[in-house]
């Protein structure tokens, strides 16, 4: 038991606006009231519902060799066990207890994991469970599997349907990941794909076919988040036109464009390279069936990591970094490149700019999210100084005047007065992301809510606000105070069950049996063995 | 290559993963961890017959193997890794944390025939 | 009984469709294993009349065993703990945990079988791919400085060379198959091409290779002394450059050898060039049941994959440092703890050395060389066979480990967990 009183609550789900409220905490929920419960002294604070990630990398075999291949990226950040919490190191790719203290020292409690290759989701289960504090959820990677792009080939969309049932069970995934859909699989002979309409892989199926398809198979099933789709050309010159062709793709159904930024690129070269997130934002704006996230661009280090392999071969040759490539059988791919976005980089300096237009040109805070897409354009523990740079216009100038002068003459940042309210901030960050993931216990305080909360010292400044919360709440107990972790313990991992045609598994099993390595009976992940706490979210 | 030298290979072979499994004092594993495998003008060189006894020293130590002629280039030894074998490779890594456990040179003594 | 695909942990390419038979609680048959896996599935069946433990070879109970062992580990000034490539990845995480709270140096069998692969990966990243990829497309395998005939058998038959796969329907007659090792091992008769290398001699012949496909015309006498003919590497660097997919197997013959990191790196750079031909990936043959699990299991926990030191509180990697033999070799371990491994038999002497004039502890399943020196010894449950987990594959593929067979002893993970507690209530006290 516990209530919070006095505080200054920011709480847009149930439209409550900075009002001084009280906040009552029973059994891990919030309820209406509580008597004789300790009470947390909030004046002068900021109440939030505990920060949800729509999008991050931080569990699997991809994040894993990221952290094997980069030593220098560890030893200059390095975590020393305490009495409460484990050792680790930071930067990055944080080792697993870290990556959980780090979000919960953020005030953020509910994280998902963007990208899992279905034959190695035990590794990410196995991550997920040590991944303290947080509960967390992981997408599946379904955009290039081959059993899908058959069934779209055949025509058979019954099927889709059942083994991509059948596909979220086996995993104990939540969502409906595409990733360069077709590209992926064609990237399997060294090559990819350009355009919604080129057929190349292996069932000369369109990344369109699969968008529509699958966008199809997310609603008939009712699965809580709409795909969420990683757009064809990412990282290219002038990719922005894929980008609206794949919204226009699923013809009014709902999706998710992540980590936009590096999809609104107009231009048709890097010496011609623009900000088209005007162009983005208008169609977002005109298209409510739409939600994004950014991936904001952070300056310094970051670690590229995505199932997009061709892409990140072209990172590789673009920088001469070390690259990793790793293609899995009849699913994805993946590849890992470093990467250090410079200030006065050109190119670098736009892409930081865009982040930003797209979070001031999006009118509806519901659907656009704060993500670095980490570690990709940065560590996720850099939000507080984006949400300062969207607080404050002043700030915002001042930064542009820093970096590379064609974030001024090629994006409009500098034309953008929007200065965000932190009720506008609570709901990029918890309020949105959690009614986008269909998690309904999630990004409120409203009675039957978990009590997830996070507290913050109200400061004018908003960056040194939202680095360091007084209090942080997780399922009703306190595990941090001023910013530092004063209790360890595991969260819960979210999945769905939908239901499905189990003729299903006797189709696939011929295929399954030929072409994989591992047998049919030991590719499921084990519910009691893989996922210790956990909670199924209901689909329909 | 100098009189009485050979360049040492370990490796795995096949009756010693099996033996291991039988157990490391299974007749299979110590048979073996003990047999170094020589080419026919090495054995000729040394004057040794298959079953004969060498000694094989190096800076860090010495082993008694029992010597077979196998299909192996001029100037190699092959001997499946183990006991024996672990006593004749240094403990420096050159700071890479692996030691020098293949293709290092070896002293070939031939010990009087048991006969 | 029959139990059917249950996973085999005895080297790295796990493969998981064996059908085991067990009968009067021991395994009397198995089906579909190499000739080392079925060794390993029937060599494990009797082990029932060892003791739980033993304290200075006196037979004691698993806890007397585990009283003693925690400590001799919390009064050590510099304990090291080393080994858990045979167990399973839920045991490897409580040894970490314990690492921690002793401030121990942790570090795996990787140091001394793929930690040069390891380290090369860090120089230059690894372009590779899972084992299903290898069957269904690669119509080029390269084995260098291994010799899966005799240490991953099934690598030829269930992944590689023979089966049959998505585009590669004829299976091995779908195939070029290259050995490049330093003699003619049992391998080469899987061979289309065999090239003998000179020892210490790889760096020199993978250079050639990156010279040659960049289009750099080289002079006979730059690959002179190494064994092999530049029309032979011409000839490789062709059929490289034109396979669909090749796949270059890497050996402990190129780790082992002069050069370690340095050879692995030239492999991972020479296939990192052929990528702008066609598609080429490489793979380390991991060689026991579960290494790839510790790496992966310390990586997630530490950020580095072997060789880890605590003594500072925080995690710390530096090979030649922190790496087992280093640490032994310069007589700085004061106790050890061995988890199903055997060190006395398998690594150099001057470091196995001090294993016997320091405390060591050994949890082992088998009698070793290593529990003939170890001061305490406890038993335990054979992963795989009488206890349950993760492992994973040399491809980084996790599969769950069944349990077939009861054991009267504790498994790996209960009898860490057990040490773990132990060892934090007298660092309290």
């Amino acid at each position: 038991m516990l209530k919070i009183v006095q505080g200054e609550v920011y709480d847009p789900i149930n439209g409550i606006d900075g009002e001084k409220r009280d906040i009552c905490i029973e059994g891990g929920k919030i309820v209406a009231e509580v008597e004789g419960a300790p009470t947390i002294d909030a004046s002068g604070m900021v109440v939030m519902p505990g920060g949800v990630d729509i999008h991050s990398h931080i569990a699997g075999s991809k994040v894993n060799t990221g952290r094997k291949m980069r030593p220098e990226d560890h030893r200059g950040d390095v975590v020393p066990r305490t009495n409460v919490t484990r050792s680790g190191v930071g930067y990055t790719v944080p080792s697993t207890f870290t990556t959980g203290y780090r979000y919960a020292a953020l005030g953020y409690t509910t994280v998902m994991e963007a990208a899992v290759p279905p034959l190695t989701a035990k590794h990410a289960h196995e991550e997920l469970n040590d991944i303290p504090l947080l509960d967390k959820a992981s997408f599946p990677l379904m955009g290039n599997n081959y059993f899908v792009l058959k069934y779209i080939a055949t025509g058979e969309f019954q099927k889709v349907k059942a083994f991509v049932a059948w596909l979220l069970q086996a995993t104990k995934g939540y969502a409906i990941k595409i990733v360069n859909p077709g590209g992926v699989d064609t990237w399997k002979w060294g090559k990819n794909i350009e355009s919604l309409d080129e057929k190349a892989n292996t069932f000369d199926v369109t990344p369109r076919q699969i968008l529509t398809t699958l966008a199809r198979v997310q609603e008939d099933l009712g699965l809580p988040h709409p795909i969420h789709v990683h757009c064809n050309n990412l990282g290219v010159p002038g990719n922005y036109e894929t980008t609206l062709k794949t919204m226009e793709a699923v013809e009014g159904r709902r999706i998710h464009i992540t980590h936009a930024q590096f999809n609104s690129y107009g231009g048709e070269s890097w010496a011609r390279f623009r900000s088209k997130a005007p162009e983005i934002a208008t169609y977002v704006n005109d298209h409510p069936n739409v939600t994004i996230d950014v991936g904001q661009v952070i300056f310094g280090e970051a670690t590229t990591m995505t199932a997009d392999g061709p892409w990140q071969y072209r990172l590789h040759q673009l920088t001469g970094h070390k690259w990793v490539n790793s293609d899995v059988e009849m699913e994805t791919g993946a590849g890992i490149v470093p990467y250090r976005f410079s200030k006065r980089n050109s190119v670098n300096a736009i892409q930081w700019a865009i982040g930003l237009e797209l979070l001031l040109l999006i009118e509806d805070p519901w659907r656009v999210f704060l993500t670095t897409d980490h570690p990709n354009g940065g560590p996720f523990y850099f939000y507080p100084q984006i949400i300062k740079l969207l607080m404050s216009q002043d700030a915002r100038l001042e930064m542009l005047e820093s970096v590379h002068k064609w974030a001024r003459t090629r994006t409009s940042l500098k034309e953008l007065g929007r200065e965000y309210s932190l009720y506008e901030i609570a709901i990029i960050t918890r309020a949105g992301t959690a009614k986008a993931l269909g998690l309904k216990e999630k990004g409120h305080l409203g009675v039957g809510a978990d009590a997830d909360i996070a507290i913050y010292p109200k400061l004018d400044d908003p960056e040194a606000m939202f680095s360091r919360p007084r209090y942080v709440i997780k399922g009703g107990e306190v595990i941090v105070e001023d910013g530092k972790v004063v209790k360890d313990g595991l969260g819960k991992t979210f999945f769905v069950e939908p239901a499905y045609d189990e003729a299903i598994e006797g189709e696939i099993r011929e295929d399954f049996e030929k072409y994989y390595t591992v047998t049919f009976e030991n590719y499921p992940v084990q519910l009691e063995h893989y996922l210790p706490r956990h909670e199924v979210i209901p689909c329909g | 290559m100098p009189e009485g030298k050979l360049i040492l290979i370990t490796g795995r072979s096949t009756k010693q993963g099996t033996g291991l499994n039988k157990g490391k004092d299974s007749r299979d594993y110590q048979e073996a961890v003990r047999t170094l495998e020589m080419n026919r003008e090495d054995m000729a060189r040394f004057g040794l017959r298959d079953g004969d006894l060498v000694k094989i020293k190096t800076l860090y130590g010495e082993a008694t193997f029992t010597c077979r002629q196998e299909k192996l280039p001029k100037g190699m030894a092959f001997v499946a890794y183990g006991s024996l074998s672990s006593r004749l490779v240094g403990g420096e890594t050159h700071a890479s944390g692996m030691p020098d456990s293949k293709g290092f040179e070896v002293e070939v003594v031939h010990l009087p025939r048991g006969d | 009984m029959e139990i059917d695909n249950v996973v085999c942990a005895f080297c790295g390419c796990v493969c998981d469709d064996i059908t085991v038979t067990v009968e009067e609680g021991r395994i009397s048959e198995v089906k579909n294993a190499c000739t080392l896996g079925r060794a390993w599935f029937l060599g494990h069946s009797s082990n029932a009349h060892r003791p739980s433990g033993t304290v200075n070879g006196r037979p004691v109970s698993t806890e007397e065993a585990v009283e003693e062992a925690a400590r001799i580990l919390a009064q050590a000034r510099y304990p090291l703990i080393f080994g858990l490539t045979s167990t399973y990845c839920e045991a490897q995480k409580e040894a970490i945990a314990l690492a921690e709270v002793l401030g121990a140096c942790i570090d795996c069998c990787t140091s001394v079988c793929h930690g040069p692969s390891g380290i090369a990966l860090q120089g230059v990243g690894e372009p590779t791919c899972t084992l299903g990829e290898v069957k269904n497309r690669a119509d080029l395998i390269i084995y260098w400085g291994s010799n899966p005939a005799e240490s991953h058998p099934r690598h030829l038959t269930r992944y590689a060379v023979t089966p049959k796969g998505l585009f590669t329907p004829r299976g091995r007659k779908d195939r070029r198959v290259v050995l490049v090792d330093v003699r003619p091992t049992p391998s080469a008769r899987a061979a289309d091409i065999f090239l003998q290398v000179k020892p210490g001699k790889d760096f020199e012949c993978l250079w050639a290779l990156r010279a040659l496909i960049k289009g750099i015309d080289l002079e006979e006498d730059a690959v002179a002394d190494t064994g092999v003919t530049l029309a032979q590497l011409k000839d490789l660097a062709d059929r490289m450059q034109s396979c669909r997919f090749g796949m270059l197997c890497v050996g402990q013959g190129l780790t082992q050898s002069r050069g370690k990191q340095m050879n692995t790196t030239a492999v991972f750079l020479l296939v990192r060039e052929l990528n702008g031909f066609t598609k080429f990936a490489a793979m380390p043959m991991r060689g026991h049941g579960n290494v790839t699990g510790i790496d992966n299991v310390l990586a997630w926990q530490t950020g580095y994959p072997f060789g880890v030191n605590f003594s500072r509180g925080y995690p710390r990697f530096n090979p030649g440092e922190f790496t087992a033999v280093d640490v032994l070799t310069r007589q700085e371990a004061d106790a050890a703890l061995i988890i199903a491994s055997d060190p006395v038999a398998n690594l150099p002497r001057p470091a196995s050395g001090r294993l016997s004039q320091i405390p060591t502890v050994a949890l082992e399943t088998r009698e070793s060389e290593t529990t003939k020196i170890a001061k305490v010894v406890i038993t335990t449950a054979p992963a795989g066979i009488s206890a349950e987990g993760t492992v994973y594959r040399m491809d980084n593929v996790p599969l769950r480990l069944r349990k077939v067979l009861p054991s009267p002893f504790p498994s790996d993970e209960e009898v860490l967990s057990r040490l773990l507690e132990r060892v934090k209530e007298l660092k309290h006290a």
